[in-house]
């Protein structure tokens, strides 16, 4: 039934869009810590 | 009379006088309650019969929106002058400061509501069909529930960006409980039907009142302090 | 432990994989539903283990309250263990007194009180002892925020099958209304920890979870009140379920909690990355001789 794989769907697509939303942050802290690390050389 | 007693009633009174002093809080709620009221009844025009059944849940939503413009000033008077400051440092309990604040709302609020009541009554050509007078522990109990969250929460709400909006955010999901009896009882009481009593929903609101005031007597030093 | 991290995820992944399996082909198809009751397998594991983070910030929170002060801190220890000898207490008492045993809700055993107990102060401990103050308040984060992401996917998942099955997308039903309060809340959580300076963040958030915490019990009783009184479509009654059904059903959640874990532990070191960042950052702008004017 559509309702089964739109729900299947939608669980994936919100987990997906979290993890996304985890791994800029992550990249973007990462330019922090490079920036630091160059500026207290 | 007990020094955190003393604290309490001192900053209450000063309260009450600056607001009768300056009546801006007074004046600009008295005319938000109003607008309130006349837009409601622009958006619900029911029959007396109708009015009954959904007059309890438009009147305290009202109620609540009223109560919130009135906490956001609570604390901002303070701010404004360092007044926070002055309290974290004094030796006086924060318990007390809490309660002066809390019970200061209490009031105002009522007052609110007295003055609203009527205009809905005569917009919702409202009447009681059931225990009118069991409508004074529900809103005595339903107020109360509103405001001393509400003073809590203004006063988490009052170092944050967007403290008037902060407001509500945090405050109407932890209500919902005290709303839902609220509503409630409102209801039952209001349509009288014999077959259904307030009582419960009295109790489960009393409990509510218990339970968050012990909670925001415990955390408000805590928050206070906090900075 | 860093290098297990992309072994576990491939693991976990196949994991997902074979419980979705397990619930679209394995699981019996249900006799008045039909296939849709296969959202199922997703919806009861998501909520169980939103449930399961939201209690974990909730212990978080006192924790970051309570550990400041030695004094607190061993109130609250007190208590735990008494909560845990308590119900042990209770539940022996209950068993062998026949009447208390009628009293219980029907299909719990009393030996399910002290594991309770147990299960919540042996949390409270493990807790404590691999958390130092600074880190419990990075776990209350980290749970708030995958919670309210499980949770959200218990309230999409909820109408969709809500609709097909009973032609409405959303009642007023217990489990759901209180499940979206309980999303609410955290969710003003998650906003007031955004919205705050950093300095008195971390307290007042746990104070915010407290009282979540305290209303949870409170709004899932009104609302089941407010539900006997205007009866609505039952979710799910209660009855027995089909052994093959649970089999299903509990793969989905372990397999959930895998990932709930992972996700977990990828967010909670993203949280002591960027605090250390922080610090870092406010100590070089203290130490920056080009601030101070020649």
């Amino acid at each position: 039934m559509n309702f089964l794989y739109a729900a299947y769907g939608a669980t994936w697509a919100i987990h997906i869009v979290y993890l996304i939303t985890v791994y800029l942050r992550y990249s973007r802290l990462k330019q922090d810590v490079d920036e630091l690390r160059k500026s207290s050389r | 009379m007990s020094a955190p007693t003393g604290v309490m009633l001192e900053t209450l009174t000063k309260d009450i006088r600056l607001e009768w002093r300056s009546k801006d809080a007074i004046n600009s709620m008295l005319f938000f309650a109003l607008l309130v009221v006349v837009v409601f009844s622009f958006s619900f025009d029911p029959n007396a019969e109708e009015s009954r059944q959904i007059a309890g849940g438009l009147i305290w939503v009202a109620f609540l929106f009223a109560s919130v413009v009135a906490l956001n000033q609570t604390w901002a008077r303070e701010l404004r002058n360092q007044v926070l400051d002055a309290y974290r440092v004094s030796p006086a309990p924060a318990n007390a400061l809490f309660l002066a604040k809390a019970v200061g709302n209490f009031i105002f609020v009522v007052i609110l509501e007295a003055l609203m009541v009527p205009l809905f009554v005569v917009f919702y050509k409202l009447r009681v069909l059931g225990p009118a007078w069991q409508l004074i522990p529900v809103a005595a109990l339903g107020t109360w529930a509103i405001v001393v969250n509400g003073t809590f929460f203004a006063a988490m709400s009052v170092r944050t960006r967007s403290r008037e909006i902060m407001l509500p955010l945090l405050l109407f999901p932890i209500t919902i409980p005290a709303l839902i009896s609220t509503v409630e009882a409102t209801t039952v009481i209001l349509v009288g039907d014999p077959a259904t009593s307030a009582k419960f929903w009295i109790v489960l609101l009393a409990t509510y009142d218990v339970m968050f005031t012990l909670a925001c007597l415990a955390l408000f030093e805590t928050v206070l302090h906090a900075e | 432990m860093r290098k297990a991290f992309p072994i576990l995820g491939i693991l976990t992944a196949i994991f997902l994989s074979y419980a979705l399996y397990l619930a679209l082909e394995v699981a019996p198809r249900e006799q008045t539903m039909g296939d849709v009751q296969r959202i199922f397998y997703y919806h009861v594991p998501s909520a169980w283990t939103a449930f399961l983070l939201f209690f974990i910030n909730f212990i978080a929170s006192i924790q970051y309250l309570v550990r400041r002060s030695r004094s607190s801190d061993k109130v609250a220890n007190w208590t735990l263990i008494t909560v845990a000898v308590v119900t042990c207490i209770a539940s022996v008492v209950i068993a062998m007194v026949p009447d208390l045993k009628k009293a219980l809700p029907q299909g719990t055993y009393p030996s399910s009180i002290a594991t309770t107990g147990i299960i919540i102060a042996g949390m409270y401990f493990l807790i404590r002892k691999y958390f130092s103050v600074e880190a419990v308040d990075a776990l209350a984060v980290t749970t708030a925020e995958v919670g309210v992401v499980f949770c959200t996917v218990v309230l999409v998942t909820g109408p969709l099958w809500a609709r097909p099955v009973w032609g409405i997308w959303w009642t007023w039903d217990v489990r759901l209304t209180s499940t979206l309060v309980l999303w609410l809340i955290y969710v003003s959580y998650l906003i007031l920890r955004r919205f705050s300076s950093s300095g008195q963040t971390p307290v007042m958030a746990a104070a915010l979870a407290v009282f979540g915490a305290l209303d949870v019990p409170l709004v899932y009783f009104s609302i089941w009140i407010f539900r006997t009184q205007h009866p609505q479509p039952v979710v799910g009654g209660g009855g027995s379920i089909d052994p093959r059904m649970l089999h299903v059903l509990l793969m989905n959640w372990l397999a959930f909690l895998c990932f709930a874990f992972l996700v977990c532990w990828s967010r909670y070191r993203l949280e002591r990355i960027k605090r250390e960042v922080e610090e870092t950052q406010a100590l070089e702008a203290l130490l920056e001789p080009r601030s101070v004017p020649r």
